[in-house]
């Protein structure tokens, strides 16, 4: 299926001719999605110049489950990982309008079913768009982008035979996220003595939360504006019925106004629609990235954790004089974790920050554009339904 | 107490000064007066465009203090009937979406209040004429919604003020106290005495236990304010429909209502009463009648006017409540907006980056006046459409009940038709039997019933030709009503777009300045 691709919307990342990554086409199956993959890229590693192949939501997942478990990568803030496509509610909805069909009008029924497909369109280019990013975003980093299991993911044109978590391995993995948020209490509780990371840590907390307390009222609000938006839409309808079924001079006022509204709600539905993009989209992705820079502010506190520890360890070994190289060694190897984690920690923060303001800013001006754009073209067919009906009087 | 007014000289310059008058009341008359004068093109201070107006409170005070009054006012009278499309920029600055919620102490929104009046009257009245040759000049308003009483006998007493230059009334300007039961009284003794010659009474307003316990109990929350505000409009948009009315208009209860002070207590209203039980009986007793009433339509505009009604009601009803749907999610909206807006402001204050901190609380600001903005609009959705649509699905009621009447009139011609006829039969029968008593007597009630025949004729033939006048006259009406409400729910929603336009014009340049 075939479509206008989208950019990447909530990261402005430098597109490097050496690395290029794209989602170049998607199809949506019964109950999966298959992204095409598309890279250009003049590294030696790959076997062509151009290439693509069929990915499924799975391997992404893999892919990003890799980087995670990597203890190379445990100094870097890992793209977070692409939502799974829910096209659950779409499908309800379309399932219940086939359901009700003899209760509307044919043409309330083609209405209604034009706007859910638009919904359901609507719902898989974003989805496609969160893929996209993910991937734009190893691309773009240094280090990631040279990953073995990444040049695996772009080239290999077999299935990655990835299987998709069973239930033992979800519950593993629910074990896990609590005993990581149990020492992540632990860990965060130790105070840091560099003054840069002890902000970032006060600061990321009381960021992530808030940002996810906007989020969901973003959506919240834009719910509302989808509703009311249908509203108007069978008011519209009505107003039709009204204006053909009227023998007075009135009926002409029912249909224009009838007219009128069918235009207006469209616009509106854009606005809520643009509002998704611009706003709570920007809010969900940072709200993702930003537990991701909690999570390497976690791994570095843990590395100091155990760096102390080491050289408590040393300490103790020295005055027993037992064990001591085995004490020194494994003190230098925590050491160096430490070090290089809160080397490369330090840079990908400010990257945060960077990428950031930089995409709150794109689509603030872009979500304030719209929203001008929409309220002009609104008020347009409004003052000029005002001025046919006024001179009709 | 009927607040006794010096009613200013209609076309008289130099005469009385409204602002002078002291009392309270007084003041708040006068600027009704001046307010519902129209203000066309001349005495208008450059200050007042037509469009642009949004919260109209503190500026049509402003209007009212600086304009001549005695000038608009002499206009008044002139131009009631002139001039039509120079009014109609005029309709735009009546009631703005803005309704300020009411606050639990000042308990009326009387700059509301008094626009919803105008926005009927001013354009309404302009092409009536009266068949008498007088034209239509009559401006109802209700106010001041005033608690009277305390605990579960309490109720609400509201002003109505009556403004006319027309001869039948005995006073320009009067003032008296009336409340609820005393409209509904007012409407029953109408409706008794009217609807079933086929005069389409307009009905009045809905009782409410829910929303009237709230009141009496001393609930004083913004949706106790807001049931008494709808109230209010509601009274008096019944007033203003009722006095259209040319006959209604003449009739004695009718001026009784608006010009005495004292008004005997109408008890019969109360739904608990007998009477109120009595009416409850009459209207299931006429329900089954409809049902068995199989009427031989002779005259086509019955039967084409009939299924007229029917499809309007239907759609009516449809429409309004899909616009009530629509209020209640604009609410929703603005609720959800003021959330989203405080929650903004939160992620713009822990934002260390102090341009983007900026910009986010800049957001916040511009979603917080949005919601303002969604609120007002919501009102304007219910005060000017959602009520409309009410009006006229009561309306239409009423409609359908006097096309009702109609049937039973001519039920009851045909029933005391075929009376005559048995009674010929049974009489004829008498002739040969040798009973010159009764026969007599049958001869005597066949007499007695060819009367009635008679009659039950004419009856019919009056209320068919007296429905048609009314439907014509309530077609005329109702076209008008639409188009004018239309015109003016547009003219909202034009405004609501355009403050939007403004409110991101100002947030984008705050976003651009992000570095």
């Amino acid at each position: 299926m075939l479509f206008d691709r989208p950019r990447a919307v909530n990261v402005d990342l430098q597109t490097d001719a050496t690395l290029q990554v794209d989602i170049s086409d998607a199809l949506s199956e019964r109950d999966k999605v298959k992204f095409t993959v598309h890279t250009k890229s003049t590294l030696p590693n790959f076997k062509q110049n151009e290439f693509s192949v069929v990915r499924q939501h799975e391997e992404f997942i893999w892919l990003h489950d890799s980087f995670v478990e990597n203890e190379e990568y445990a100094g870097y803030i890992i793209p977070p990982a692409p939502p799974r496509p829910d096209f659950d509610a779409s499908r309800e909805k379309l399932q219940k309008l086939g359901e009700g069909e003899g209760s509307m009008t044919k043409e309330e029924f083609t209405k209604m079913k034009q706007e859910l497909e638009a919904e359901y369109l609507a719902i898989f280019k974003k989805t496609v768009a969160m893929h996209e990013v993910f991937l734009c975003r190893v691309a773009a980093h240094p280090v990631l982008r040279k990953d073995m299991n990444f040049h695996v993911f772009l080239e290999y044109n077999q299935d990655l035979s990835v299987r998709g978590k069973n239930k033992r391995e979800k519950m593993e993995d629910f074990f896990k996220n609590v005993v990581k948020s149990a020492d992540g209490v632990l860990v965060a509780g130790v105070k840091d003595v560099d003054d840069f990371f002890e902000h970032e840590k006060t600061f990321l907390l009381e960021y992530h939360n808030r940002v996810k307390d906007a989020s969901s009222k973003s959506d919240r609000m834009i719910r509302s504006h989808k509703s009311a938006a249908d509203d108007i839409n069978r008011i519209a309808s009505t107003l039709y019925t009204l204006g053909t079924q009227d023998s007075t001079d009135v009926c002409k006022f029912f249909l224009k106004v009838s007219e009128l509204f069918e235009k207006t709600r469209k616009i509106e539905a854009r606005v809520a629609a643009d509002e998704d993009l611009k706003l709570a989209d920007l809010l969900k992705y940072y709200l993702r990235e930003s537990q991701a820079a909690k999570d390497l502010l976690y791994r570095r506190g843990r590395a100091l954790v155990d760096y102390e520890n080491a050289n408590k360890a040393l300490d103790k070994a020295r005055a027993k004089n037992k064990d001591v190289l085995q004490a020194e060694t494994s003190q230098q190897v925590c050491c160096q974790k430490f070090e290089k984690i809160s080397e490369s920690a330090k840079q990908e923060l400010i990257d945060f920050k960077t990428r950031r303001v930089a995409a709150f800013r794109k689509n603030l001006v872009e979500l304030a554009e719209l929203e001008l754009k929409h309220a002009k073209g609104n008020l347009q067919l409004l003052q000029s339904c005002v001025g046919v009906l006024k001179g009709d009087t | 107490m009927a607040a006794e007014m010096e009613p200013p000289p209609l076309g008289d310059a130099g005469q009385t000064d409204f602002r002078e008058i002291e009392d309270g009341e007084g003041f708040f008359v006068s600027t009704v007066t001046i307010l519902e004068s129209p203000e066309p093109s001349s005495p208008d201070p450059p200050s007042m465009p037509a469009e642009g107006i949004s919260t109209n409170g503190p500026k049509q005070e402003d209007i009212s203090l600086d304009d001549d009054p005695e000038d608009l006012f002499a206009e008044a009278t002139e131009e009631v009937s002139l001039d039509s499309p120079e009014r109609e920029p005029i309709l735009s600055d009546g009631p703005s979406p803005a309704i300020t919620p009411v606050t639990p102490t000042a308990m009326l929104t009387p700059r509301m209040g008094l626009g919803t009046a105008e926005m009927f009257e001013r354009s309404l009245d302009e092409l009536e004429e009266d068949e008498s040759g007088d034209t239509f000049d009559m401006h109802i308003a209700v106010s001041d919604p005033e608690k009277v009483g305390d605990g579960m006998n309490a109720y609400m007493g509201y002003k109505v003020t009556t403004k006319t230059s027309m001869t039948i009334f005995s006073k320009n300007e009067t003032t008296v106290r009336r409340r609820f039961s005393d409209f509904l009284g007012l409407h029953s003794k109408l409706a008794s005495r009217y609807l079933h010659i086929g005069y389409i009474v307009p009905p009045a307003p809905e009782k409410s236990i829910v929303g009237m316990t709230k009141v009496k109990v001393g609930k004083e929350d913004l949706s106790s304010a807001e049931f008494v505000e709808k109230r209010r409009s509601a009274l008096e948009r019944y007033l203003m429909r009722t006095v259209k009315h040319p006959i209604l208009l003449k009739d004695p209860d009718v001026m009784m209502f608006l010009e005495s002070s004292e008004l005997p207590r109408a008890v019969s209203t109360q739904a608990l009463s007998g009477a109120g039980i009595l009416r409850m009986v009459n209207k299931a007793a006429d329900a089954v009648n409809k049902m068995t009433i199989k009427m031989n339509e002779s005259d086509a505009w019955f039967e084409e006017k009939h299924q007229q009604f029917e499809n309007l009601d239907l759609q009516l009803r449809k429409l309004h409540a899909s616009v009530e749907c629509l209020v209640c999610h604009r609410k929703e909206l603005s609720v959800n907006t003021a959330s989203f807006a405080k929650s903004a402001a939160m992620l713009g204050n822990s934002e260390d980056h102090t341009a983007l901190s900026r910009a986010l609380s800049q957001l916040a600001e511009v979603e917080e006046k949005i919601d303002q903005l969604h609120q007002d609009q919501a009102y304007a959705d219910f005060y000017l459409f959602s009520e409309l649509l009410g009006d006229y699905v009561r309306l239409i009621t009423a409609v359908k009940g006097v096309f009702d009447h109609r049937m039973k009139t001519w039920s009851k011609w045909q029933d005391t038709q075929l009376l005559l006829q048995k009674k010929r039969e049974a009489e004829s029968k008498l002739q040969f039997a040798n009973k010159p008593d009764k026969l007599q007597q049958a001869q005597d009630e066949i007499k007695e019933l060819e009367g009635k025949v008679q009659q039950g004729e004419k009856d019919f033939e009056l209320i068919s030709k007296t429905i048609r006048k009314e439907v014509s006259r309530f077609e005329k009406e109702r076209v008008k009503d639409f188009k004018v409400v239309i015109i003016k729910y547009l003219e909202s929603l034009v405004q609501t777009q355009q403050q939007l336009i403004k409110y991101w014009e100002a947030f984008l340049p705050e976003a651009k300045a992000i570095a």
